[in-house]
């Protein structure tokens, strides 16, 4: 065995790699319930890769064809059906875990120095997985797969001058069909999960780089003891190997109990009338993207067209995503962690994140006066968050923090 | 005091009684995963029992049906051909003339060994037309005699043109041909006397 | 930690009470259906057959397949369910031609494979029981669930011929056989499921032992002195 190993480490930094990334790979010791994501997203994006990858064993890039296909899958091939709703829950459990792990960086300034690659990084995987999640819906070429595929894509068609062109040629054709479901089946299955497992990676080498940020948010690098180990660092193998272990076996139970029981969640995982297949006559009488869009969508409709343009509502809504980027040079308070923060702060903080979640619930909603005014009020709470951060998060006394990690 | 509340045999317990959960855990997932790749109900169907009519099947005649995506061969051997399938001078050259030996899982249990066919009707053969070397669909040479294929040793039967593989009329192999066994029967029955389901045992009598 | 518990569960409140789609202002009736009750899928399956199949076809299943979740024997399906002439590994389609389809109901009458996932059982079960005379439509029927509907009342002689409550049953029958058919995979997951979760629940322990096992050290600083 020790031979072995010599002779790989001779060609290749094998137990270096180890040891930096698990064994000697020191981790504050007071993780709470908020650092289970992390893991459980690397969980997530290697189930969702290998139910994917199954799926287009049986799958048919067709329009002729998708919708049976899928069908064909959770009927005629074993355990098809098993495998499909994995893939469909996974996407949102997906979507569930990140927004909790991007909490965790908001409650706790994860997203500050040195952190702010880390951010960035994040933030390019979680707009690559909302372009993911979009793509893989289309797949089954159901009715809501058809027609929010064409109202989401027809939104390039407002960019001024060249938009009716860039429509056509994203389509691949004068409408959503045929071209457009193969483009999307290829980014779906090869390009962008290529990219994000790249992205995950380097993810991961930033985070090992700078080390872990932790619920005091504290450095625990500027505390080491003579053998130049962090004072409050646990070995990531074995204390957090296990104790994720224990998470992800709890986040299966969970999981599989809505595989089972609920795999489309009262329509909210999968739509009824993605259950008919796509019809470019008949529009649903509701169109509503799946939940984890919806905040966007909200501020799109809740952004008023300029000079008969629908542009401003997409540059609202790409803008909502993009001001996610800026989040480190925003935030000027001296302290990370919620935990030291001013209380003003906790009140701005629990106002974006309830203005998210009400932007999220309206996205599911018909359009009505009240809820294009409540849509207006949460967008701009939403963004007020971003453009007065360099103010409001000066504002008000932090408490102390301590030298050592708490708890 | 610390040190003492700490079991390492319960820990190395622990260990290995999670592992092996886990372990199982992990092979009832796999499952799922494997089971996908077997046929599919569709492929099932489509593989589904054929039947044949053969009232206007003439001696000599060989028909091709497609069954699971493979040919199989009908074909009515003349009162000639059956005699020559039984001659010593045949017999000498395949490689497991009875069935016994290579061959003993290329047919079902109810055909003759000579024939290998359905007793009572073994004028009518009904043989996989695949070559049991590297699968090609070998060609059908019923002439006796025919200079390419040996002259008088060929008894006429089934050559196959990618590696030159012999078979006679009953698609037994002959002996120092690439192919190693005999072609296979498929399970078949008649359903009347001039209708062959393929693809169905013959029920028992 | 309170917080977070009320917010978790006031968020399932919101996910189970209301199904975003159902926006329908129709009142439906609940359909009690049990995909468990063989006789009452049993019963479905030859009312679909008897009245429905004539023009519905329900593609995406095969015979068999009902057959073997059914407990029904091939070659009882073969004798009292199928059309002459099919297999019983085939899909269940209809003879009737599309364009004389198109001619007399004025469309061709949509597959019912899926209807009960993109309608729900209580919109079957429900409009079934709602026809009602109206001479001005062309088969002299309407129905208040979908207004103008171009069906026949194709179950008329069940009404007639049985009590109001054995009609319901009837039709409870037949969007049960519907419910099954939208996914036959549902027989399976329900029974499976408590035993995945039984494992998962027994490996949660497991692990959660270990976890705490191996975190003394930890908690007693034993991995190394703190300090």
């Amino acid at each position: 065995m020790n031979n072995k190993q010599s002779w790989i480490d001779q060609r290749f930094p094998l137990s270096k790699v180890i040891n930096e990334h698990l064994a000697e790979y020191y981790t504050p010791r007071n993780f709470n319930f908020w650092y289970f994501f992390g893991g459980l997203a690397v969980v997530m994006l290697i189930m969702q890769l290998v139910t994917g990858i199954f799926l287009t064993m049986h799958y048919k890039p067709d329009a002729e064809y998708a919708f049976a296909s899928v069908e064909y899958i959770m009927r005629d091939v074993e355990w098809g059906w098993f495998i499909r709703y994995m893939h469909s829950t996974g996407a949102s459990a997906f979507f569930v875990i990140i927004y909790l792990h991007m909490m965790r960086a908001l409650l706790y300034g994860s997203y500050k120095g040195p952190r702010e690659l880390i951010w960035i990084l994040g933030m390019v995987l979680y707009i690559l997985l909302l372009a993911e999640a979009f793509m893989g819906y289309v797949l089954p070429w159901g009715q809501m797969s058809f027609w929010g595929a064409q109202v989401i894509i027809s939104l390039f068609g407002s960019v001024p001058i060249v938009g009716p062109d860039l429509l056509v040629w994203i389509l691949g054709d004068y409408a959503v069909g045929d071209a457009t479901l193969n483009r999307f089946f290829s980014l779906h299955v090869v390009v962008i999960p290529l990219i994000l497992v790249v992205l995950v990676f380097l993810h991961i080498v930033a985070l090992h780089h700078v080390g872990s940020n932790n619920p005091d948010g504290i450095e625990i690098k500027k505390n080491k003891d003579a053998d130049g180990i962090p004072k409050d660092g646990i070995p990531f193998h074995p204390y957090f190997t296990i104790k994720d272990s224990v998470v992800v076996v709890g986040f299966l139970w969970i999981f599989c109990a809505v595989v089972f029981y609920a795999p489309a969640l009262n329509g909210y995982f999968l739509e009824a009338p993605n259950f008919i297949e796509a019809n470019p006559l008949k529009t649903p009488e509701h169109i509503a993207p799946l939940w984890y869009l919806t905040p966007y969508y909200s501020v799109l409709r809740a952004i008023p067209p300029l000079f008969g343009s629908q542009f401003p509502g997409v540059l609202g809504m790409f803008a909502a995503l993009g001001v996610f980027f800026l989040l480190p040079w925003l935030d000027r308070s001296p302290v990370k962690s919620i935990r030291y923060r001013s209380p003003i702060y906790k009140w701005i903080l629990g106002t974006f994140v309830i203005s998210f979640i009400m932007l999220g619930w309206l996205g599911v909603q018909p359009v009505t006066p009240l809820y294009v005014l409540l849509a207006r009020i949460f967008t701009t709470l939403y963004f007020s968050f971003f453009i007065l951060m360099p103010w409001f998060s000066t504002l008000g006394k932090t408490k102390e923090v301590p030298e050592r990690v708490t708890g | 005091m610390s040190e003492q509340t700490i079991d390492l045999k319960k820990r190395r317990f622990l260990t290995k009684a999670t592992s092996v959960v886990g372990a199982v855990g992990v092979g009832f997932a796999a499952w799922p995963f494997l089971s996908t790749w077997k046929p599919s109900a569709k492929a099932k169907a489509a593989g589904a029992p054929i039947d044949v009519d053969i009232s206007k099947l003439e001696a000599g005649q060989l028909v091709r049906v497609l069954w699971r995506k493979k040919p199989v061969w009908i074909f009515k051997r003349d009162e000639k051909a059956l005699e020559s399938l039984d001659s010593e001078d045949l017999i000498k050259n395949l490689d497991d003339p009875d069935g016994t030996g290579n061959s003993k899982n290329q047919q079902p249990n109810y055909v003759t060994s000579n024939f290998r066919a359905i007793k009572n009707k073994e004028s009518v053969a009904v043989i996989v037309g695949v070559c049991t070397h590297l699968g090609c669909s070998p060609t059908y040479r019923p002439e006796p005699g025919a200079a390419d294929l040996g002259g008088d040793s060929w008894k006429g039967g089934f050559y196959c043109p990618c590696h030159g593989s012999k078979f006679d009329l009953a698609g037994r192999v002959y002996a120092g041909v690439p192919a190693p066994t005999n072609l296979v029967i498929p399970p078949y029955q008649y359903v009347t006397d001039s209708l062959i389901r393929i693809g169905v045992d013959q029920q028992k009598t | 930690m309170r917080i977070k518990l009320k917010l978790i569960v006031g968020l399932s409140v919101l996910l189970f009470s209301v199904n975003i789609f159902a926006a329908s202002k129709v009142h439906l009736d609940h359909a009690n259906t049990d995909i468990f009750d063989e006789a009452s899928l049993q019963n479905g399956a030859k009312l679909f057959m008897n009245y429905c199949s004539g023009c519905h076809e329900i593609s995406l299943m095969r015979y068999n397949r009902i057959a073997k979740d059914l407990n029904l024997t091939e070659e009882h399906v073969a004798k009292n369910l199928m059309f002459a002439g099919n297999k019983v590994g085939e899909a269940i389609t209809t003879a009737m031609p599309e364009d004389g389809a198109a001619k007399w109901f004025g469309g061709v009458p949509p597959d019912l494979s899926l209807v009960s996932r993109s309608k729900g059982t209580d919109w079957i079960y429900t409009y079934l029981r709602s026809f009602y005379d109206d001479e001005e439509r062309i088969f002299g029927v309407n129905n208040t669930v979908l207004v103008n509907a171009s069906m026949p009342d194709v179950l008329w002689s069940l009404r007639e011929s049985q009590s109001e409550e054995e009609f319901d049953q009837s039709v409870l029958d037949i969007t049960n056989f519907l419910d099954y058919v939208g996914e036959p995979a549902k027989l399976i997951r329900l029974k499976l499921g408590k035993w995945v979760l039984l494992f998962l629940g027994i490996l949660f322990i497991l692990t959660y032992m270990l976890k705490k096992e191996y975190w003394k050290d930890v908690k007693y600083g034993i991995w190394r002195p703190r300090d």
